[in-house]
């Protein structure tokens, strides 16, 4: 930023201001790290020993689901929501362990382009049901939860299946230290690279408009069909990331989805993505999956009741919620 | 007329576009030559913005040919229209409020520095790119709508109301903007309902009534104004100036008891000291510049908010009102500005109407259609609701709407009615409907308050008018003595002769002081 014609003075009030944008910008995400800054404290005083090892399996679990989150966050953002997204993990994932089972390392490249692949297909169909038919987002995404979901049982009836080695190494692991899972890392990696050039793009600032006012967004000159069906694809790329994710982490293909669909949106709530659109970005949601998966481990360590533990999560995810929107309110008044 | 269709760079004909029942354009033409300043005229209703949206791809005609600059076109988009030189300023803002002011101008694929340029030349400050326009007020949010237009140097740039949301600076230079464009390769097609500013810009005026183009007028010429009028209003002019020589009311007799009487009102900051009587059989005005408090007003009056302080009578009772349900037990009831605060807009016209009353008829079990019905329709039949689209009543046009806000009123037996502007945004015709129904029900013996940002209606539809400035009543003038020029006068508290009370007379006596009362509403 600095020129030459700029005194020191005005380029630090620059940067500070440059600093201050991007506080007000992310005012959520840094509360998020806040509160898992705070949890990670709780965590070591309640549990001495956690250490490398419990951050690797947090890493682990956290993985397919952050995906998930990302993959929602994609959907909502331009104001649709995506019910499917368990169902197409767990067809992804059987897919490529079925494909990936007894043969050679070399072939799992294929496969793995050809899984994205399949995510983008799917997502195209979610989107251009949802576009042409006009039936309402929910509507749609929920009909196709089943189609995808008996999709998965007919590719593979019980797991099995088999995951290439250097996949599954991609996951497992440490990377330079023992303090950083290799998961965590992957993660980071493949969001930075898909998200980051999108968000800069015109098909980025497209994807924020018609979440934000789909009229406007349309006067201004953007496609809000093709807006709406590339953030449907979007979420079926990032849905087949996690697929294959699974696969890569347990080995096998399991075509009965988890509950990552459910847990996405609450990540993606929790994460500070207005429900309405418009408004938010992947990092906070990724956040809100690691809050939520710490605080899971950690009831379990205190030997908290597993029902009661569900309850828990469900109270604290509406206390932050309201609480972060009353401060949003507050602030907005002043 | 004679021109070949090549001279023109923009020509639309026989464009006609139909919602269901509901006509929005009926062979409509425009025709357009390079380096004008056009305008397009008519009453609410008539069908321009549909016809500006048909041009910049927003709505799809249902007949029509567009041309530009002789070949046909067809325009499936905004982004198809925007390639092909059609821009347009809508009015509403076409920014999106969760992105900042550089990711919008992304979207349109503007460049930043004539953007920059326009936005000096409209005489805004430097502003800051980074901004998001949700935070931005709406005058702002206008100006850089028209300097992102004016950066894409468009053939053909349209300007639906710029002006309508602007103060006064800026509409200025709005204007000085727009007669710059006057020459030169490109043209402008310009809205406005405010006949100075169509005078002083604009070059010819196509005028359109009821969808139908029906006629050019050249602005040059002497009588264009009065033409134009003619033209937007049809035969309504006449009766408009029949109605302006209504009787003057009957005076009130000494010990008449008051419907509503509002002591010493308070609240807020704005609202800060307002008396008022009104009795039944009158029309009562209330006149007053924006956020004088009247909005306050007619929120405790309603129900919807409570008092500070003072004093509220109903009919020689004091009341105390929670909620608008109390009101409407009282028999007063409320007819916003803004009908989508009143109506279910996706329900048919006659659940709307009967939706006040249906409830009280009974808590339980179905509601009895049979005793509904001849309310329902006696109300439909005494406000002429066009019904041809009752199926949803976001489908009826702005005046029809309006009508069954008030219809659902009508329809109970009215004691008491508050209008809070209840003709903003209608058309000529139904304002015209509105005047004598509310005359007429006065003269039935219902008691209404009438809050209006029109200083004609007073004279059209009142008995009496009050004046509220900074929060407490001004002046009381009756009917007869409320011409616009004195209304206006009082709304801004320059003392006038006419008909103040003492009080307010004695207080506002030095003319300093009335000067810096002014000063302080300026500011």
């Amino acid at each position: 930023m600095s020129t030459t014609l700029d005194t020191p003075t005005k380029t630090t009030g620059r940067s500070l201001a440059t600093l201050a944008l991007i506080v007000r910008r992310n005012t959520w995400t840094l509360g998020l790290i806040g509160i898992l800054v705070l949890l990670v404290v709780v965590t070591k005083i309640i549990q001495p020993s956690y250490g490398p090892a419990g951050i690797q399996g947090l890493a682990i679990s956290v993985f397919p689901l952050a995906l998930a989150a990302v993959a929602q966050t994609c959907a909502v953002l331009a104001r649709g929501i995506d019910l499917s997204i368990g169902s197409m993990m767990a067809l992804t994932s059987v897919v490529s362990a079925t494909l990936m089972a007894d043969r050679s390392e070399g072939f799992a490249i294929i496969v793995v382009i050809a899984v994205l692949v399949l995510g983008l297909i799917l997502g195209a169909v979610n989107g251009a049901l949802v576009v042409f038919t006009r039936v309402p987002d929910i509507v749609v995404t929920l009909a196709m939860l089943f189609v995808w979901a008996g999709a998965a049982l007919l590719v593979l009836n019980t797991p099995g299946g088999g995951s290439a080695q250097w996949l599954s190494a991609l996951t497992r692991g440490p990377l330079f230290s023992q303090w950083v899972p290799r998961a965590a890392v992957a993660l980071l990696v493949i969001v930075g690279i898909i998200w980051i050039p999108i968000r800069r793009s015109r098909l980025g600032i497209s994807l924020y408009a018609v979440g934000s006012d789909p009229l406007a967004a349309f006067r201004s000159g953007v496609s809000v069909s093709r807006t709406k069906i590339f953030s449907y694809m979007l979420a079926g790329l990032f849905s087949a990331i996690a697929g294959l994710s699974l696969t890569a982490t347990t080995g096998i293909g399991t075509p009965v989805p988890g509950p990552y669909t459910l847990m996405s949106v609450a990540a993606v709530v929790l994460g500070g993505v207005g429900l309405a659109g418009g408004t938010g970005g992947v990092f906070g949601p990724i956040v809100a999956v690691v809050i939520l998966s710490l605080l899971r481990t950690d009831m379990t360590f205190l030997n908290v009741d597993t029902n009661l533990a569900t309850v828990v999560q469900g109270l604290i995810l509406v206390g932050v919620v309201m609480v972060g929107s009353l401060i949003q309110m507050r602030r907005r008044e002043t | 007329m004679s021109q070949g269709s090549n001279g023109y760079l923009l020509e639309a004909t026989g464009v006609s576009k139909r919602y269901g029942a509901v006509v929005a354009l009926e062979s409509a033409s425009l025709r357009v030559l390079p380096g004008e300043v056009h305008a397009l005229m008519g009453a609410n209703g008539a069908g321009k913005s549909t016809l500006v949206k048909i041009l910049t791809g927003g709505v799809r005609p249902d007949s029509g040919v567009i041309r530009v600059r002789g070949k046909d076109r067809k325009i499936h988009s905004p982004a198809e229209a925007r390639r092909g030189g059609l821009v347009s300023v809508y009015q509403e803002p076409a920014l999106i409020p969760d992105l900042d002011i550089n990711s919008n101008l992304r979207l349109t694929q503007t460049q930043v520095e004539p953007f920059r340029h326009w936005i000096q030349e409209l005489g805004l400050q430097e502003i800051d790119l980074t901004r998001k326009v949700r935070e931005l007020p709406l005058a702002t949010l206008r100006i850089i709508d028209l300097a992102r237009a004016l950066a894409i140097e468009p053939d053909v740039l349209m300007l639906d109301e710029m002006t309508a949301a602007l103060p006064a600076n800026l509409t200025e230079s709005v204007l000085a903007v727009v007669n710059d464009l006057r020459g030169g390769e490109r043209c402008t097609i310009f809205i406005s309902h405010r006949m100075t500013e169509i005078a002083s810009v604009c070059d010819r005026a196509t005028v359109l009534r009821e969808g139908e183009t029906v006629g050019v007028v050249d602005v040059a010429d002497a009588d264009s104004a009065d033409r134009i009028v003619e033209l937007m209003l049809g035969e309504i002019a006449d009766d408009m100036a029949e109605m302006a020589e209504r009787p003057a009311t009957s005076q009130r007799a000494d010990g008449e008891r008051p419907r509503i009487e509002v002591r010493n009102l308070a609240a807020h900051v704005r609202l800060r000291d307002v008396s008022l009587k009104l009795y039944p059989g009158e029309v009562l005005g209330v006149v007053a510049l924006e956020g004088q408090g009247q909005d306050e007003l007619f929120d405790i009056l309603s129900g919807a908010e409570r008092p500070a302080s003072g004093e509220f009578l109903v009919d020689g009772n004091e009341v105390i009102l929670r909620h608008p349900a109390d009101a409407i037990r009282k028999g007063i009831v409320f007819v916003p500005a803004d009908r989508a605060e009143a109506l279910l807009m996706q329900r048919p016209v006659r659940d709307n109407i009967a939706l006040p009353f249906s409830a009280p008829l009974r808590k339980w079990g179905p509601i009895r259609t049979s005793q509904e019905k001849p309310k329902v329709d006696r109300a439909i039949d005494r406000l002429q609701i066009d019904t041809r689209a009752q199926r949803e009543v976001r489908f009826l046009s702005g005046g029809n709407q309006q009508k069954v806000t008030i219809a659902r009123w009508v329809a109970t037996g009215l004691e008491t009615m508050l209008c809070f502007d209840p003709t903003r945004g209608i058309d000529i015709r139904t304002k015209h409907q509105i005047y004598p129904l509310l005359r007429e029900l006065a003269e039935a013996g219902a008691a209404i308050l009438l809050y209006t940002s029109e200083l004609s209606e007073i004279q059209l539809a009142c008995d009496r008018a009050i004046v509220i400035f900074g929060g407490e009543v001004v002046a009381e003038i009756p009917a007869g003595d409320a011409d616009e020029a004195t209304l206006l006068r009082a709304a801004h508290n320059l003392g006038s002769d006419a008909a103040l009370p003492e009080e307010v007379l004695a207080a506002a006596h030095g003319a300093d002081e009335g000067q810096e009362d002014v000063e302080k509403s300026e500011r």
